[in-house]
């Protein structure tokens, strides 16, 4: 089997918290990972291990090793601006820059160093149609996102990710903020892109869950209870707590 | 007492003391212009703004001259000021450790209490030998005022900007990290940008303290009623030509110097009006109206 990521006996602290236990996960290429559980057990922190965005935070500690395609990406060689090109990112909250909406998407390749206008447009056009989102503002790309509708403005954020051509994409609840007709389409967006992309997606709604994902892991008090296949975990699942989280008995 | 007339009472002492600090402010305005109105119609408007010559003893009131060096100094002492300062807010903001933060704050802070007269002192007994010693001259020039202004208002500068740049959303910098950016790029492209409309209030601020400053200008600027020529060519400030008078004006010479009061605040009325433009423009194309 192809793994994207291997996670072995990861242990993150943050200070004196101890908010990762000895967490194992492998994640299969062009496939769509859902992390479940109840709030604080871990998975966005788990996400955020694997872009080395916790790094900002200053007490952050961690052992354990991340792998992507067999390479650790805790190694001291590791650039992580590259890294981060290759792993993107689609925040809870939609986060589009105070800029106009070919800004945002055009973002990611300048700071990389494309500067050529041609192959700008022509990126942005194919981000944003690959995004389910070009027919909406093609006439206003040089408008601010901040006027977009907070579905539009959360399909963006997904346009500039993938503008940089990632392997993966991680997305923290991205469709906690949005509307049901707006959840649909970003639900309808990740089964597009699953083709190309590996995708981790943290989500509450055990729904969204079954509908993405092919794979689900079930995280509770920082540790992976079960994971497996979606079909299994929400139809059999092993573990009596995972039960009781899936049918609605806490959390 | 019921509870209405209590309420009655509150409202309306809230309201006098937010109006009795207007009424005051207006008074005095009043009166400056009150004071201020007979010197410019005995000499004329256009030979007071105009005038290049400003000679009491022979009835020339011309304060041209004079308001070119307040917008000289001010101008000068912004231009070393803003980017100096602009640097040190985005260092403390974005890169310094905890630990360094700790003591630059506070120290910016003292650098803002320390009243002028005592950095004028400094200029006049460090900064002017100095001056004199490098380039000439007697010392008192635009420049030395300059750069005693620019150390005054650094730390109004430092702190708003500060302040503009840490309220930049923290999803900005995570989006732009998130995305591949470098910490330099992010800071340039994303986090500096959306904090303009608060860097530009910073600079409006300490234009208003520059162009205010009045005793530590007058220690070091030399006074000399003239229109630089060069930096270090002494100048004169509008707020040092009444401090350094009023002790023994009297009758038109007296009102004169109300009226460069007049001119003053016209002048800084002007600069704040062409500055909110600028914040409000900035704050509209940054966010296009959502910001």
């Amino acid at each position: 089997m192809d793994y994207r990521i291997e996670v072995e006996d990861l242990n993150v602290y943050f200070d004196e918290l101890h908010i990762l236990k000895d967490v194992s996960l492998k994640i299969r290429k062009n496939m769509v990972t859902a992390l479940i559980g109840p709030s604080g057990c871990g998975k966005s922190t788990f996400i955020r291990t694997l872009n080395r965005m916790n790094d900002l935070i200053d007490t952050f500690k961690m052992d354990g090793t991340v792998l992507l395609d067999r390479e650790d990406i805790y190694d001291p060689k590791v650039d992580v601006v590259e890294l981060r090109k290759r792993v993107g990112m689609v925040f809870q909250k939609p986060n589009p820059f105070p800029k106009s909406v070919f800004d945002n998407v055009a973002y990611g390749l300048k700071v990389h160093g494309e500067s050529d206008k041609d192959v700008l447009n022509e990126k942005v056009e194919e981000s944003l149609k690959a995004a389910a989102l070009w027919d909406e503002v093609k006439e206003k790309l040089d408008k601010s996102a901040m006027g977009l509708s907070g579905g539009q403005q959360q399909r963006l954020c997904i346009a500039r990710t993938i503008a940089v051509e990632p392997e993966v994409i991680l997305m923290d609840e991205p469709c906690s903020a949005l509307d049901p007709i707006s959840t649909t389409k970003i639900e309808d967006l990740i089964h597009r892109l699953k083709k190309d992309y590996t995708i981790i997606i943290v989500t509450h709604n055990m729904q969204q869950a079954t509908r993405v994902s092919k794979h689900t892991a079930f995280f509770l008090h920082g540790e992976i209870i079960e994971s497996g296949p979606t079909d299994k975990i929400f139809i059999e699942p092993c573990d009596k707590r995972t039960e009781d989280y899936i049918t609605g008995r806490f959390g | 007492m019921s509870r209405e007339t209590d309420e009655f009472l509150i409202e309306k002492g809230l309201f006098l003391t937010a109006i009795s600090s207007v009424i005051i402010i207006a008074l005095i305005i009043v009166f400056i212009f009150w004071e201020g109105y007979p010197a410019i119609l005995n000499v004329g408007f256009f030979n007071f703004i105009f005038g290049m010559d400003w000679s009491p003893s022979n009835g020339l009131y011309g304060v041209f001259p004079m308001i070119i060096g307040s917008l000289a100094i001010t101008g000068l002492s912004l231009l070393m000021a803003v980017p100096l300062g602009v640097f040190c807010a985005i260092f403390m903001a974005e890169i310094a450790p905890g630990k360094m933060r700790k003591i630059l704050r506070p120290t910016l802070q003292t650098l803002s209490g320390i009243p002028s007269v005592v950095y004028g002192f400094f200029g006049l007994i460090i900064l002017v030998p100095f001056m004199r010693v490098q380039f000439g001259g007697t010392g008192f020039s635009m420049l030395t005022a300059s750069i005693i202004l620019t150390v005054m208002i650094l730390p109004i500068i430092v702190s708003v900007s500060e302040d503009a740049i840490k309220s930049v959303p923290g999803e900005y910098k995570e989006a732009s990290l998130a995305l591949g950016a470098t910490h330099w790029q992010t800071i340039k492209n994303v986090i500096f940008p959306a904090a303009i409309p608060g860097v530009i209030t910073s600079i409006i601020l300490g234009m208003g303290r520059a162009i205010g400053e009045t005793l530590a200008i007058i220690m070091v600027a030399g006074n000399v009623v003239q229109i630089p020529t060069s930096i270090l060519d002494p100048v004169r400030a509008l707020t040092s030509n009444i401090a350094i008078e009023m002790g023994y004006a009297t009758g038109t010479h007296y009102n004169a110097l109300f009226a460069t009061g007049i001119v003053l605040i016209f002048m800084i009325l002007i600069l704040l009006v062409i500055a909110n433009y600028f914040h409000y423009k900035k704050k509209v194309t940054v966010g296009g109206g959502y910001l």
